[in-house]
């Protein structure tokens, strides 16, 4: 049983900030390739070609026959054979946290492994392993109670590999489209503390705003990613306050390259999505990267939700996909560069939106509330990738196994 | 799996030990050159004159022997680099013997040397291995005590070994220490607080757990003409065992190598378990000793707890056990902590200790154990010297 979260006491300004450390980093290519993989919320393990035996820790060549390996998806059960907790530490993260548990598992999948423990999970115990990334975005075992046990997403240790909304303070950027406000509610409904939720225009109204700036936890903020000053002034307001930063900002017309397309819509598009991204992650991330450590409202995470079509370019939409392929580059880059400071950053990804810039597209469309969910799972499980929609998920697991072909498909 | 031949025309001779120091200023490479500074004050030796080198250290990066040999002024024609940390002792032994024995070499300087510089501990593991670099620092980055925290809480379950049992060797151990002026506990410890030490990583607590330090150890392996030409006290090696990665399939380690071939080290060396004046056994930590007392033969492993509890492990006792107050009380020196059982076994039938002698000695049992690459220790080996000449 786990003690659930309260929200934390007032912070004392004058206090120095706990400077936040990942924990250490150095890894091999194989054990990166196993981050990549949890990244997408799998739980992976080596097998090999030729004897079919799973392996851990990743390795380059099979130790029972020497076979060449492939990442494959494994069953998530485990016994904890034994365990310690450890009460002493000569690095400067684990220091902070501890003491801190940790167990020999015998994996259902064949190997043994040492992970992480779950408060609630003691030597002997059947777990469900999950596969998760550690602040410095690389793969960590994490055994959890094999059934659900009480406020078991508080527990301090799974915390740190999650970006969970309760008790955070969370800025939306884009209030006044639907997808905004439906993240915004879902992330009060989930436990966020406060959502100061964006508006590049507070002169003129918009629709859903009554209803939504009237939900407890709300705060209306100005904020316009065009405009480099405002978002500076809101960092600098909001700065040491905003815990999670979620990016719904969208400026989507259809249209081609050579044909229908508007240089004015695409000129638009790159300034609110691209450079409003840029602009957005240079007056935030200081400020999140400095509390990345600092309790149980720490900063955590940086979201982005952009269309799928990123990856593949789209007929009809290209300019929309230029934007977003310029996104997915500029989120792969910041994700490098939080990993050092161990801020969380995520890509929720969609399919064709169901709003009035997709009137001719046929079913299915993603709604706000399926974004608003895929968000918050992201956040829950620290999960660095999420499609949002069946269309982001077939887009993503067909370009996952021959991205040529489906540029080609999207592009037709 | 044939039978061992025999170590003839091959002494081992001059036991070096190098003063540890908990924390050094200096590198691998000045640790290495006092060693042979030492060994050259009891041989009369110079760097001319060995034409043979083997050599263990972790910190001596990015210089492997090559660089040590060109640092220090050597032209061996056989030379060797023994990366295996704990096992480096009775694998130079193994290696430096044959060596002799075939005539590759007269003379071979066995020297393992590390440093221990502010935060040099906390780097030497950040990239120690890759599977504990990918596998398990990140998981707490409680070190080998969080390691061998697992093994220990294992193999006290499985085997009804106690902390109260864990005591008795480390209390021996440190009562052995306090005769050896090297050593870097120099407290006595008893009993009640071995028992209340500070909980490093549940089971282990404090005095289960070496100090990390800067040292060097090293001696000669050569043939017994030379030796008699030097004026040497020589011991005779009876015979060895080596094993990696066995019992690869246990799912924590309770066993390690040499159980695997104890039989056949027995067997070549032609007496019995009873018959070792001592044993100096790698001790990184104590459950790591209490696996060693079965595994090597001394004793059944259901009956440990009853083994320990008859024994004194004190150098005038019933099986002493560290003479020098092994790495538990005399520190570990990185590698140099793998060649001390070495040092001090060959010190104790050669009649040369650093502290208290055992009475009458003429034959040691010696392990070696190390690399814990994942999750436990990779390496072992063992070896039993006999006393040979006094000179």
């Amino acid at each position: 049983m786990t003690n659930p979260l309260t929200p934390p006491k007032r912070k004392d300004p004058l206090l120095r900030t706990h400077v936040g450390h990942v924990s250490p980093n150095l890894r091999s290519r194989a054990a990166t390739a196993m981050a990549a993989r949890a990244g997408q919320g799998r739980f992976v393990l080596q097998v090999c070609h030729d004897c079919r035996r799973a392996t851990y820790p990743p390795r380059d060549r099979c130790p029972v026959c020497w076979g060449e390996l492939d990442w494959q998806d494994q069953p998530r059960g485990a016994v904890i054979e034994a365990e310690t907790t450890v009460r002493s530490s000569v690095d400067l993260f684990f220091r902070d946290h501890l003491p801190w548990r940790i167990g020999s598992a015998r994996l259902d999948a064949g190997p043994m492994a040492i992970v992480h423990l779950h408060g609630d999970v003691k030597q002997g115990d059947r777990v469900r392993m999950e596969l998760k990334l550690d602040r410095g975005g690389n793969p960590a075992l994490f055994a959890l109670p094999e059934k659900e046990t009480s406020h078991m997403a508080d527990d301090p240790q799974l915390r740190l590999f999650t970006a969970d909304p309760k008790v955070r303070r969370i800025l939306v950027t884009d209030g006044r489209e639907a997808t905004g406000q439906a993240v915004a509610s879902a992330l009060l409904d989930a436990g966020a503390t406060t959502v100061f939720l964006g508006n590049a225009d507070p002169l003129m109204r918009y629709p859903g705003q009554d209803r939504i700036e009237a939900i407890d936890g709300i705060e209306p903020v100005a904020l316009n990613l065009t405009d480099t000053g405002s978002i500076e002034k809101l960092a600098a307001q909001l700065g040491g306050r905003v815990d999670i930063v979620v990016n719904t900002a969208r400026f989507t017309r259809s249209g081609g390259v050579g044909f229908g397309g508007k240089l004015s819509d695409l000129q638009s598009s790159l300034d609110l999505e691209v450079t409003g991204l840029m602009r957005l992650a240079q007056a935030f991330a200081p400020a999140l990267s400095a509390r990345s450590d600092d309790g149980v409202n720490a900063a955590a995470a940086f979201v982005d939700v952009a269309s799928i079509h990123g990856l593949t370019g789209n007929a009809g939409f290209a300019g929309s996909s230029a934007a977003a392929a310029a996104r997915l580059a500029l989120v792969a880059s910041l994700r490098g560069e939080m990993a050092q400071t161990g801020i969380r950053v995520m890509s929720v990804l969609t399919g064709p939106v169901d709003d009035r810039w997709h009137q001719s597209v046929p079913p299915p469309k993603v709604t706000p509330t399926q974004i608003a969910r895929a968000v918050v799972t992201a956040l829950q499980s620290g999960q660095e990738t999420i499609c949002a929609d069946d269309v982001a998920q077939d887009v993503m697991a067909r370009w996952q196994a021959d991205p040529a072909l489906t540029i080609r498909e999207e592009n037709k | 799996m044939a039978q061992q031949q025999p170590y003839d025309g091959v002494v081992v001779c001059a036991p070096v030990t190098v003063p540890y120091t908990r924390y050094s200023d200096k590198t691998a490479h000045w640790w290495a050159g006092s060693a042979l500074k030492e060994l050259s004050r009891q041989t009369g030796l110079g760097p001319a004159d060995f034409d043979g080198f083997c050599f263990s250290s972790f910190s001596a990066a990015p210089d492997t022997v090559v660089g040590m040999v060109q640092h220090l002024g050597l032209s061996p024609r056989w030379m060797d680099h023994i990366p295996t940390g704990g096992a480096s002792g009775v694998m130079a032994l193994r290696r430096a013997a044959r060596g002799v024995q075939a005539g590759d070499v007269d003379l071979v300087a066995c020297v393992a040397a590390d440093t221990n510089q502010i935060d040099s501990f906390r780097q030497t593991l950040a990239g120690f291995s890759r599977c504990s670099q990918d596998a398990s620092y990140p998981y707490g980055f409680g070190g080998p005590n969080a390691t061998f925290a697992l093994i220990t809480d294992a193999f006290m379950r499985d085997y009804g070994v106690t902390r109260d049992d864990f005591a008795k060797l480390c209390v021996a151990q440190r009562s052995n220490a306090l005769s050896n002026p090297h050593a870097l506990m120099k407290k006595p410890l008893t009993h009640d607080a071995y028992m209340a030490a500070r909980p490093i990583a549940d089971p282990v607590h404090l005095f289960d757990c070496v100090m990390p330090c800067a040292g060097a150890e090293a001696f000669v392996v050569t043939t017994p003409e030379k030796a008699q030409e030097l004026g040497l006290s020589t011991a005779r090696l009876s015979a060895t065992i080596e094993r990696h990665n066995a019992f690869a399939e246990d799912p924590v380690q309770t066993r390690g190598g040499w159980a695997r071939d104890i039989d056949a080290l027995w067997s070549a060396a032609g007496c019995t378990p009873q018959d070792v004046d001592m044993v100096q056994l790698y001790d990184d930590y104590p459950v790591i000793v209490a696996m060693q007392l079965a595994d090597l033969g001394l004793c059944d492993k259901a009956e440990l707890s009853q083994f320990i509890a008859a024994h004194d492990f004190t150098i005038t006792g019933s099986m002493p056990l560290n003479t020098n107050g092994g790495q538990l009380s005399a520190g570990q020196a990185g590698a140099a902590g793998g060649f001390q059982n070495v040092t001090e076994g060959l010190r104790q039938v050669l009649h040369c200790p650093l502290g208290d002698q055992v009475p009458d000695a003429k034959r040691a049992l010696i392990s070696g154990f190390g690399l814990v690459n994942y999750d436990r220790g990779v390496c072992t080996g063992a070896a039993i010297l006999e006393q040979d000449v006094l000179r």
